[in-house]
């Protein structure tokens, strides 16, 4: 990737970025992804983070789900972790939280599977500033 | 695969569970049985929904209908005419106060959730260690805008107008402060970040260092060409290595797109940053501190004037702003400052994170837009109180801080009103207090931490703590005297005045806070000898109640300290000259014969 050297570049770029992204969120590509963020800072680490990813990867790889295991910051939601979002294709994004290995296999069996949601939801009580 | 598959949520936070939530769930699961619908239907259990004022919540997925108020017999409605006929049940939808209308789509109330995100905005959302991420959510677009078609001066303007103080916990307007260090002349400048978070239990900044490493370089990026500084510092705390990890792996991406190092955007404008790593002292929170500790000298705060925008960093005018507030210049910048500006108080502009820890049910990080009141916050989204207990006092400030009562549950919070209160913003840290607290033993948890952190230069702090401390341990111990508390109230006093900083100027304030709101807790355990939230263990009785005693022996078997004496089936008693305190004997009787006093 070469250098960023004007707006412009910078315009393009970003343009590049987000229809790749929408590509994926909104499942308009061929293959329709599963994407999964794990919450992976200090706090969700220490409550076992890396384990649950490194379970969902070997999971979903094991069952030949098409998904993306990705980490992400902090969420906020400190006394339900580890907690993972889960967006199926064309659905919002569910944040699932105090999940061990149980739960995971309980998410992919039932939400990502069937699309069923189980225990352990948490709400969005917050406001983004994307569409004001 | 089903994917429109109905989805009952019930909110099982405990205000929710205290309102019956659960029998509303079985409720629920026995009219889709009734109806032979529990394949199609699931019935789930969700964390707190951050409104439970209106609670118990039912939402019902996909179409978003958010029912409040909803009782367990209300469970054959929903079922009957929502999920089989497809007609929301009008009466449970929630009604707005002002226009009265139904809302029946939860995406459009969005005024129920208290919080907005403007420095946590990425976190969470995006893969930190992932540019890319950054930039196609509006990443680098602000620096861009700034160094191609705006002057330094009208971006300085543009911070002064959106109101924006220093969230580090002074409140220092932020345009005003580059202001100052733009308008020094010097061959070199350096903007600073101030990353040393030391307030226990404070962590929003090392959580947005941890989830949107970039938000901080941008900003830097943009003061250094608002101040004409080409070298940005990020002083960081050894003890937070991945927030230091992905903030090195930022920097190289950044530095690889070009967005940081030389002629950036193809302008002459050139911005390098570097980190250097402190040894997780208090004080070096303090800017003046902070700056000797970078040049290696000891981290101990010197007098202002001159002010670190005449000489800082080497001696040369330097810019030290705190991490949060770093997180919204980028925001500032793309939204404007009359966006930025109409979301808070009069004084007090934009949004605060605080961490909510303690005595409550949510834990977490939030953030909340200024004049929030603390009842929105402890018991709105914090989901009230551990345990069913009462709500004593919540912190705020950290060691700087004091403790508020009930009385200001409903006080308006911003920095202004805090400090009217007696206490101050800080930088975010909140914990919430229940009954069992004692007020005496957390003002003297946070004297012992100022004791431990107090660089020793001056007197006040170095000696004046350690005497408070110990009375106030005097105090904890039983042996505290009326005189020893004008006497703390005095050298609290004298301290704030003759402090050289700010840690020894605000160190009394927990002392001095609990004194005005919780004289009568003081004065229980001068006069009385008596604690009365049963923490300070000198002061503890364990008594045994001869008429519910039935001489099972359990609790002289379970006294390590062999205190307790009694024959079998005769009630037994405690001898307080050998009695430890620990309580083992009150958790082994069964019939609670067994009280602390």
């Amino acid at each position: 990737m070469g250098k960023i050297k004007t707006l412009a570049d910078l315009k393009n770029l970003k343009t590049d970025l987000q229809s790749k992204i929408n590509l994926r969120e909104k499942g308009i590509s061929p293959e329709k992804l599963v994407q999964i963020k794990v919450a992976m800072a200090t706090c969700g680490i220490a409550s076992g983070a890396k384990e649950i990813m490194d379970f969902l990867i070997d999971e979903l790889d094991k069952q030949s789900i098409n998904a993306v295991v990705t980490q992400t910051g902090c969420m906020g939601y400190c006394y339900a972790e580890p907690t993972i979002e889960v967006t199926l294709p064309g659905n919002a994004p569910i944040v699932f939280g105090y999940v061990d290995n149980n739960k995971a296999s309980e998410i992919i069996e039932k939400y990502i599977k069937k699309g069923e949601i189980v225990d352990g939801v948490l709400p969005v009580n917050y406001e983004t500033i994307d569409k004001k | 695969m089903t994917k429109n598959k109905i989805n009952i949520l019930v909110c099982g936070g405990t205000g929710c569970r205290a309102s019956n939530s659960e029998t509303i769930m079985e409720n629920l699961k026995q009219e889709l049985e009734n109806n032979g619908l529990e394949e199609q239907v699931s019935v789930v259990k969700t964390g707190c929904f951050g409104f439970c004022e209106k609670g118990p919540i039912v939402k019902i997925m996909p179409d978003n209908t958010f029912y409040t108020r909803v009782k367990p017999e209300d469970a054959k409605e929903i079922i009957e005419e929502h999920v089989i006929k497809g007609r929301k049940v009008r009466r449970l939808l929630y009604e707005d106060p002002e226009t009265k209308e139904h809302i029946s789509d939860s995406k459009h109330m969005g005024f129920y959730r208290k919080q907005i995100r403007i420095a946590l905005r990425n976190c969470g959302f995006i893969n930190p260690e992932k540019i890319e991420e950054y930039i196609a959510r509006d990443g680098y677009d602000a620096l861009g805008k700034c160094v191609t078609e705006k002057t330094p001066k009208e971006v300085i303007d543009e911070i002064k107008l959106s109101g924006l103080r220093g969230r580090g916990g002074g409140g220092f307007p932020t345009g005003l402060k580059w202001d100052f260090a733009s308008r020094n002349k010097a061959d070199q400048k350096y903007v600073v970040c101030n990353a040393d978070e030391g307030d226990p239990g404070a962590f929003m900044d090392r959580s947005i260092l941890e989830g949107d490493p970039h938000t901080i370089l941008e900003a830097m990026a943009i003061c250094g060409y608002c101040i004409g500084a080409s070298i940005g510092l990020v002083y960081i705390r050894a003890e937070y290595p991945l927030a230091i990890e992905r903030l090195k792996i930022a920097i190289d991406q950044a530095r690889e797109f070009g967005l940081l190092g030389d002629n950036i955007f193809g302008t002459d404008f050139s911005f390098d940053v570097e980190m250097r790593y402190g040894a997780g002292a208090f004080v070096c929170g303090e800017e003046t501190a902070l700056i000797h500790s970078m040049e290696g000298e000891r981290g101990e705060p010197t007098v202002k004037p001159p002010f670190p925008a005449e000489s800082g960093y080497k001696g040369k005018p330097s810019n030290v702003n705190n991490v949060e507030t770093f997180a919204n210049i980028p925001v500032i910048i793309n939204k404007g400052a009359n966006w930025f500006n109409k979301i808070g108080t009069e004084k007090s502009k934009g949004t605060k994170v605080f961490a909510l820890a303690g005595k409550i049910n949510n834990v977490g990080l939030i953030e909340v837009p200024m004049g929030t009141t603390l009842r929105e916050v402890i018991f709105e989204i914090g989901g009230g109180i551990k345990d069913g207990k009462k709500f004593k006092a919540v912190q705020t400030g950290g060691p700087s801080g004091g403790c508020l009562t009930s009385s200001f549950l409903d006080t308006p919070i911003d920095y202004d009103n805090l400090i009217a209160a007696g206490s101050m913003m800080g930088s975010g840290g909140m914990i919430v207090m229940d009954e069992d607290n004692c007020m005496v033993s957390i003002a003297k948890f946070y004297l012992e931490f100022t004791c431990e952190e107090s660089c020793g230069k001056c007197v006040p702090c170095r000696v004046g703590n350690k005497r408070l401390w110990e009375i106030l341990n005097k105090i904890t111990k039983g042996d505290g005297t009326m005189e020893d508390l004008d006497l703390l109230k005095n050298l609290s006093n004298v301290i704030k005045d003759t402090a050289l900083c700010g840690l020894g100027q605000t160190s009394p304030n927990p002392v001095l806070s609990t004194l005005d709101n919780f004289w009568d807790e003081y004065v229980a355990h001068v006069v009385d000898k008596r604690c009365p939230a049963g923490e300070c263990r000198a002061l503890l009785h364990y008594v045994i109640d001869p008429e519910k005693c039935v001489g099972c022996t359990a609790c002289a078997r379970a006294c390590p300290a062999g205190a307790i004496s009694g024959t079998v089936k005769h009630a037994h008693s405690i001898d307080l000259t050998k009695c430890i305190k620990c309580g083992a004997c009150m958790t082994k009787c069964k019939f609670g014969a067994i009280s602390k006093k």
